[in-house]
């Protein structure tokens, strides 16, 4: 538990800009005071948290503030640990197979949030557990985005289908299917080219992989995940609201977590749609993509020790 | 959806009509408005602070205009500030020849991409540009700016072997002056602001190359992080200028107010869709129209003086007033409207409207709106009236829709020219009455 803590906080606050620190140590043995509230403040709000999660937290910290004036940082900081736990509870995605294989996981998300490597993260991750996985090629929209993925494939020794840019990427998700139900793969996952959620001829591809694939199997894709840029602000919501609407999403993603964002846009996220975050993407390499831990999320946003 | 500054300034000001002046007080909650207003388009915590106060002190003591509320007039005086703020700095491009510019920013924020449509630009305005792959880390990346300058039409250099990107800078220029080429374009791979090895490697390319533009490509969308990120690039590469992309998407772009404000680097372009074609100078009143949450009134003002035909625009206007428009002229308006573009970036453009979207069939129902107009006689367009029961089959089996859909659209004209006959009349209060009705139904609204 202790090195997976580790590994999430050395990914998530490579440059130790945890909520703590960017306070100046306010959550320390310090007395708060009015001017250490606005710090405070503005450090909520530089997590992306938004205005509602920033507000109930400041508003409960300022709560017990008056009632006690002695009210120490290392305190006010587990009173905004506790709100965000609370904000947070039932968030973890916890990733079960389909009832019958292939388990089919679509990374849907705009252009540019890392869907191609979360796919191949993802892929290399479920062959860590000992499990079969077959990756399905299809952006085939993006220039070079196949041969990104044949890339990744060769790289970490997996199995790929793919076709060519410009292919149609419904019948690429056809035939990967097919190919991973002939060789009694447990997983395939599905990498789709990048869209605005704005475009609504281009959600309509999206449609059309998914009808495709349900004719093998009316349940697939069982797991359609956002994969969501973690340093992107309150955009980021509208972009889950959309795809959730057109495409009925079942949980996301959070990548480039690696950075000194803390992804708060991802508490928002939840607070709106109830899309349990699977994983969390902390750097580039294969073993970067980890589960997503409330626990230690709320630690490493605060600065908690474990 | 995001409601509207305007609006959410309307009910802070509420009870302030009558006064004369702006004031510290009076504003206060005003103020606030706009500061979370801000914050909401993703404007950095301290930019968001600094800026409000800012405006604060322009405010106070201003007198509140004749006829104008006070609302707007603050709205007006921040929208000003933020026009300002946003256009100030040299946004055009060095005129240097060659001219090099080098490509930087985060992972997956646009820069490939970029690169190829800032090609493409340059090419249009007489330059001879070469793409320069530098991105030796993402998979096939090199493969993108090859593909893409090829479609293009571009000069492009690679070395697939090589790993030394500084190396690789010099090779690539070398190649343009051997070539002709009096433009070059480095695309460099995503990297994070606080990773010092590959901030280091840009550096030294930056060295080698010495580039007469440094352009931060970021998303339009990112958030509060984005000034620690631009900070970074700019101590470490003087940027010149930055590249805003994905701002086809409904992102208020908050991010470049922040890296203005803290880096001091004006925005120069801005990317607007998937094709190499859709890349724009920048326009300062139009992100600080959308960043406010006002939607885009002037470029729509602009589109629509550019494809509207005046004449028939007027002709229009002095219909309506004598509540003499049938449904002829409901389908010249249509005509005119479709000239317009697609509906989706037309309602994009109007105020408080920046976040709506419009049903996907919103265009199809448009189409078809027309082809139950075009069903009719002329007689029938003049005096919708003589239209019984089996008028309206006839119509709706040569229009292709239900017998319902052209009641539909019949009742809607109904409202619309009682609504003119109101305007005629100025029954305005009856009006807003009924407009308010109609928004309630908007959904089942045809058009």
């Amino acid at each position: 538990m202790f090195g997976l803590f580790k590994k999430f906080k050395d990914g998530f606050a490579k440059t130790v800009t945890a909520i703590a620190a960017k306070t100046h140590g306010l959550f320390g043995a310090r007395i708060i005071d009015a001017s250490s509230l606005e710090t405070l403040e503005e450090a909520l709000y530089t997590a992306d948290f938004g205005v509602e999660t920033t507000e109930e937290i400041l508003a409960e910290i300022k709560t017990a503030y008056k009632k006690d004036a002695t009210l120490h940082g290392q305190q006010a900081a587990a009173i905004g640990a506790a709100v965000l736990k609370r904000a947070l509870a039932g968030a973890e995605g916890d990733l079960r197979p389909a009832a019958s294989a292939p388990t089919v996981i679509a990374m849907i998300g705009v252009n540019g949030s890392g869907k191609t490597t979360t796919a191949a993260k993802l892929a290399w991750r479920l062959k860590q557990d000992g499990k079969t996985v077959t990756l399905a090629a299809c952006d085939t929209f993006r220039a070079a985005a196949v041969e990104q993925l044949k890339t990744w494939a060769i790289r970490l020794d997996l199995e790929i289908v793919a076709s060519h840019t410009g292919a149609d990427s419904a019948s690429v998700a056809f035939d990967a299917w097919q190919a991973a139900k002939s060789r009694g793969r447990d997983y395939l996952i599905v990498d789709t080219a990048g869209r605005l959620h704005t475009k609504s001829n281009l959600m309509e591809e999206l449609a059309k992989i998914r009808r495709v694939l349900q004719k093998h199997d009316p349940t697939a894709p069982q797991h359609r995940w956002l994969v969501v840029d973690g340093s992107l602000g309150s955009n980021s919501i509208e972009q889950a609201r959309v795809f959730h609407q057109s495409f009925g999403l079942t949980g996301l993603v959070v990548t480039k977590l690696d950075g000194t964002s803390r992804g708060g846009a991802l508490v928002g996220i939840w607070r709106q749609l109830k899309l349990p975050i699977y994983f969390l993407g902390l750097g580039e390499q294969a073993e970067d993509l980890q589960p997503f831990s409330v626990d230690n999320y709320v630690k490493a946003v605060f600065g908690l020790e474990d | 959806m995001f409601e509207s500054l305007t609006e959410k300034l309307g009910s802070a000001l509420r009870n302030f009509r009558g006064v004369g002046q702006l004031t510290d007080a009076n504003m206060a909650d005003a103020l606030k408005e706009v500061r979370t207003a801000l914050l909401a388009a993703d404007v950095h915590f301290k930019v968001a602070r600094d800026f409000v106060e800012r405006v604060q002190t322009q405010c106070v003591g201003q007198q509140v205009l004749k006829g104008v509320a006070p609302g707007q007039q603050v709205v007006k005086i921040i929208h000003d500030e933020l026009v300002r703020l946003l256009g100030e700095g040299e946004n055009s491009l060095s005129t240097a020849r060659p001219l090099k510019i080098l490509m930087v920013g985060l992972h997956g924020s646009g820069k490939t991409t970029s690169s190829a449509k800032l090609g493409k630009l340059l090419k249009k305005r007489g330059y001879r540009p070469l793409v320069a792959a530098c991105d030796v880390y993402r998979p096939a990346a090199i493969d993108q700016l090859e593909i893409l300058a090829k479609q293009e039409e571009l000069a492009f250099y690679s070395d697939r072997v090589s790993k030394d990107v500084p190396a690789i800078g010099a090779a690539a220029l070398a190649t343009a002056q051997a070539t002709g080429c009096d433009c070059i374009i480095f695309d460099t791979a995503g990297r994070l602001q606080i990773d010092p090895e590959l901030i280091a490697e840009v550096k030294k390319l930056h060295a080698v190359v010495q580039p007469d533009e440094v352009l931060l490509v970021a998303d339009g969308a990112l958030g509060q992080e984005a000034v620690n990120v631009a900070k970074a690039f700019h101590d470490a590469l003087a940027l010149t200028g930055l590249v805003l992309t994905k701002m086809d998407g409904d992102a208020r772009g908050g991010a470049a107010l922040s890296i203005k404000s803290i880096a001091q680097v004006p925005i120069k372009f801005i990317g607007t869709g998937e094709k190499t074609a859709d890349f724009d100078t920048f326009y300062p009143e139009r992100l600080a129209s959308r960043i406010l949450g006002m939607g885009d009134v002037v470029s729509l003002v602009e589109k629509a003086q550019e494809t509207i035909d005046h004449k028939e625009a007027e002709k229009m206007a002095e219909k309506m007033r004598k509540a003499d428009f049938d449904l002829e002229d409901f389908l010249a308006q249509m005509q005119q409207i479709k000239k317009l573009g697609s509906m989706q970036s037309i309602v994009g453009m109007m105020p408080g409207m920046s976040g709506v979207q419009l049903p996907d069939d919103s265009e199809k129902q448009m189409a078809r709106t027309e082809a139950i107009i075009k069903s009719m006689t002329k007689q029938e367009r003049r005096k919708p009236d003589i239209l019984n029961g089996s008028r309206r089959k006839r119509i709706a089996d040569g229009s292709g829709v239900k017998i319902v859909e052209v009641n539909q659209l019949l009742k809607q004209f109904q409202q619309m020219q009682q609504m003119m006959k109101m305007m005629k009349g100025g029954g305005s209060k009856k009006m807003m009455k009924q407009l308010e009705a109609m928004q309630s139904q908007r959904g089942k609204l045809r058009f």
